[in-house]
């Protein structure tokens, strides 16, 4: 069974959200996710500085086996990332809640974070697809 | 509309992956191992020391008869007359009479009226159903050919630079018979407690064994050679040692509708004897009088980013297509099997997510024999 952290926020498709002091979020893939594409190879992250809406495509995860897209949780400028993956994919790996973060965000509106999954919910929904 | 009621089959070794903590995938049908853990780990575990792979799942078929010989030199493109050594084994591809490619195996010479062959898992239905039509077919009448499968069997393959001996460490005096093998032979290896069938053969560039043996053996060989310190490995891994070794892939680097020629597999194909008719020999010989079109190139990315199958290769002597590509272990970088027009070489780029990064064309193996040919 995966880790999910309780103070996180969630998406359907296996993103992990924190929201941090100053109002931002920092963006990660879950656990579950990092396990279930295997080792990674390449992160393609996204530029700083460029707006998405929720749900689109932002970054890239290449592991051994396929290629998988990463999506914005929600609507806000990137404000950081985290440049460290280039040399060192596999921290993800190791490490999908902590130092394999991805990217950070500025939201555009903060109510959207509250709309995201909880831990209990996420948990659930890989439990579902894990039967 | 009814559901479809296959259910995925089960290897002789399927309590033996759950074990050892497999993730099961199906692969042509069959539950099988994508990998234990680690993919990168098996991979490089085979390139430096040993590991094993349940691959059960392909099929063996025993070819019996007084025609076998001249039965097999006209259904395959290689010629079985050059393998007439008892356990001396070749590649070759099955052809269709376009010359595209039916199925890629390797062919065992046992005696002039046996021998064994073993082909793909995913072709396994259309292979069965061409190679019996050939031999049933009208102008080659009371032909003395049986054709067996074997599914009584199973099939480990143990591969890495210190397969050979550590396979002797755990099946003792049972495989002396296969101490002495050359490259690319086989040997029987009976005695009163098993029947294992012995090739020295592989397909991850390394050295080591290939072992066919009764179902029933398969489990305590299997926990012998684990025992003696061989490693569990999956199909995830033997994926990434073939590209490294630049073996094709059935269905991916060649089908129905590409020749020998435009997948790099020339060296397989015995045009000489000249009067050796053969299935797709016509084709085959037009393509060569005008020059394919195409050829099967290595890719080494340049950029960062990975290689993948079907994406668009640019070269200044027109488009191609990656056949199979991924990141390799032992380069540390992302690399491809292409077919790209015959006249390309040296630079091109790739069309990745609508960017185009700088790759390099090269000649494959990209590893082989636990070491990196190139920089």
């Amino acid at each position: 069974m995966s880790n999910v952290p309780t103070e996180l926020k969630y998406t359907k498709s296996h993103e992990w959200v924190r929201t941090e002091t100053d109002g931002s979020i920092t963006v990660g893939i879950t656990d579950h996710a990092q396990e279930l594409l295997g080792d990674m190879v390449f992160i393609e992250l996204p530029e700083t500085e460029a707006n998405y809406t929720a749900g689109d495509e932002c970054a890239v995860v290449e592991s051994v086996k396929a290629a998988s897209d990463v999506y914005s949780p929600i609507t806000g400028e990137v404000i950081a990332i985290n440049e460290e993956l280039a040399d060192a994919p596999e921290t993800v790996n190791e490490d999908a809640f902590d130092t394999g973060w991805m990217f950070k965000m500025q939201p555009e509106d903060a109510g959207e974070i509250d709309e995201l999954m909880s831990a209990e919910a996420y948990a659930e929904l890989i439990a579902e697809e894990e039967h | 509309m009814s559901p479809s009621p296959s259910l995925a089959q089960r290897t002789p070794l399927y309590a033996q992956h759950l074990t050892a903590e497999a993730k099961m995938v199906d692969f042509a049908g069959w539950e099988m191992p994508i990998h234990y853990g680690s993919q990168l780990e098996e991979h490089h575990q085979v390139r430096n020391d040993a590991g094993m792979f349940d691959v059960s799942h392909m099929v063996v078929l025993d070819i019996t008869g007084s025609d076998a010989t001249d039965f097999l030199r006209y259904l395959l493109a290689n010629d079985v007359a050059r393998i007439q050594t008892p356990g001396k084994a070749l590649y070759s591809c099955l052809l269709n009479e376009r010359g595209g490619v039916i199925d890629d195996l390797i062919v065992y010479f046992m005696a002039e009226d046996k021998y064994r062959m073993v082909v793909n898992a995913a072709t396994r239905d259309k292979d069965l159903t061409w190679i019996r039509q050939q031999a049933l077919s009208p102008h080659k009448k009371g032909r003395d050919v049986k054709i067996r499968e074997r599914d009584d069997l199973a099939m480990i393959a143990v591969q890495g630079p210190n397969a050979r001996d550590k396979t002797h460490a755990a099946l003792g005096a049972n495989i002396n018979a296969a101490r002495e093998l050359k490259p690319f032979f086989a040997a029987d290896c009976n005695d009163s407690k098993s029947d294992l069938f012995v090739a020295r053969t592989g397909y991850t560039g390394e050295d080591g064994y290939e072992i066919i043996l009764p179902a029933e053996q398969a489990g305590a060989t299997w926990e012998a050679l684990l025992a003696a310190g061989v490693k569990p490995i999956g199909l995830g891994a033997r994926d990434t040692l073939r590209l490294e070794a630049g073996m094709n892939l059935y269905g991916q680097d060649m089908d129905e509708d590409v020749s020998p020629l435009e997948a790099g597999l020339n060296w397989t194909v015995a045009f000489t004897p000249e009067d050796r008719d053969f299935i797709g020999r016509a084709a085959l010989t037009q393509q060569k009088t005008d020059g394919p079109a195409n050829k099967l190139v290595g890719l080494i990315l340049e950029d960062r980013g990975v290689l993948r199958a079907h994406q668009k290769v640019i070269t200044e002597h027109g488009e191609g297509e990656i056949t199979s590509g991924s990141f390799s272990p032992t380069l540390g970088k992302s690399i491809a099997l292409a077919r790209v027009p015959t006249a390309a070489t040296e630079h091109c780029q790739v069309e990745i997510r609508g960017k185009q990064l700088a790759a390099r064309i090269v000649k494959y193996p990209f590893a082989r024999n636990g070491k990196s040919l190139f920089d």
